[in-house]
């Protein structure tokens, strides 16, 4: 690494990380217990606007990775997240923040509940939740389309191919599979080519 | 009726295994092999009840935290299951426990191993143009993803005229996360209590 000053950076604050793989468990131990409905928007607005431990473009970056992995994308968010700062211990670390206490929380509600889930009252909470969190995770993703702009594709073309995906999982409601094989493949080849000349260009001037 | 189970050491290890063969299919959220669970614990060999199964998911979605601990709430009810021929007390805990603990190491460990050692190895070549070719690809599909996912929660309710509140509240819920920084947990309370009342 070149040696960087203190300068402060002009037009962003600099990002943050993790202190300790305690200050891990528990960022992650709080994002999971404040996610109903998944904790994805949570993980977000946390990582990324309050404790900047990364830009909205690594987390677009990270986020595509956890997803296409197997596995819960969250987790595998945590994991990876953990597994950067702290190798293999702060992946676990990361893993069981996001795991623990929401484990005992959801037994502990089952324990209680039992049967109460069936009752009107309970169903209409079910449902009036799950509308904020469709809410939620509509709202990450149009934050999201401004880290699109450093997109070495361009932003048109980032549009095309996110309404292309958008209509075949949305509308027409092909497999995942079949539309990350079509549009994926499609853009991750179309930011090679990109990429690659953009390299070519640098090459050239030095 | 929720059923009685004898289960051998063989049987928990068929649960161990039938997870763990699941794991690394579970390609955008565990979620989605939830059909094959239901084939195998409910029609297979009738571990659990329908209505087990569907408050299992259901119990998950709406408490806090990865929905993939409806693994865990299931494999509780085959352990519970098991356990109630034996008259409660600290084996029926046990079995209990037993049951949260083999079906989400099996659902975990694979997908997390592969996602571990797949991710190293990408962040230690994350120059190589291959590597970020497919992150900058990937990037405005996943959003649009996100956008799908949204999309297809709110449509799962599908009688406009009566669902049409859901719609609305969905709508406003993006507009103020996306333009404001209200806590979540107040919105999502908002939508408990509107659905509670039967507002929505």
């Amino acid at each position: 690494m070149p040696h960087r000053d203190n300068a402060p950076m002009p037009e962003q604050e600099a990002l943050q990380r993790p202190q300790s793989k305690t200050d891990l468990f528990m960022s992650f131990t709080i994002l999971a217990l404040q996610g109903f409905g998944g904790v994805l928007a949570v993980v977000q607005r946390e990582l990324v606007e309050k404790k900047r431990w990364m830009s909205r473009e690594q987390f677009v970056e990270d986020w595509a990775v956890a997803q296409i992995m197997p596995g819960p994308n969250v987790v595998n968010l945590s994991l990876m997240i953990g597994g950067r700062y702290f190798g293999l211990a702060g992946a676990l670390a990361g893993l069981a923040g996001m795991l623990t206490a929401p484990l005992v929380v959801v037994l502990l509600l089952a324990i209680a509940l039992g049967g109460v889930s069936d009752a009107a009252w309970a169903q209409g909470a079910l449902r009036g939740m799950g509308a904020v969190s469709a809410g939620l995770i509509a709202a990450v993703g149009l934050k999201l389309i401004s880290a699109l702009r450093s997109n070495p594709m361009g932003m048109p073309v980032c549009i095309g191919l996110a309404c292309a995906s958008f209509v075949g999982v949305g509308i027409l409601r092909w497999p995942l599979a079949y539309v990350l094989l079509g549009t994926g493949v499609l853009a991750c080849a179309w930011a090679y080519v990109q990429l690659a000349r953009q390299a070519a260009q640098a090459g050239g001037r030095a | 009726m929720n059923p009685v189970l004898h289960l051998s050491a063989q049987d928990w290890l068929s649960l161990f295994n039938h997870f763990a063969s699941l794991s690394l299919l579970a390609v955008g959220g565990a979620i989605t092999t939830a059909p094959d669970m239901h084939r195998y614990l409910v029609d297979e060999t009738h571990w659990l009840s329908e209505t087990q199964f569907t408050s299992s998911i259901a119990l998950a979605q709406a408490a806090p935290g990865p929905n993939i601990l409806f693994v865990a709430l299931m494999g509780y009810n085959v352990g519970l299951n098991a356990g109630a021929g034996l008259g409660g007390g600290a084996i029926s805990v046990g079995l209990a426990a037993l049951g949260v603990v083999i079906p989400m190491l099996g659902i975990m460990l694979p997908s997390s191993i592969l996602t571990y050692t797949a991710t190293r190895w990408a962040h230690q070549h994350r120059e190589k143009i291959g590597i970020r070719a497919f992150k900058s690809g990937m990037a405005p599909i996943v959003i649009a993803l996100l956008l799908a996912t949204a999309w297809l929660l709110t449509l799962s309710h599908n009688q406009p005229a009566r669902d049409w509140p859901l719609y609305v509240l969905t709508g406003l819920t993006t507009l103020v996360v996306w333009r404001t920084k209200v806590h979540m947990l107040w919105l999502i309370g908002a939508g408990a209590v509107l659905g509670g009342l039967g507002w929505v």
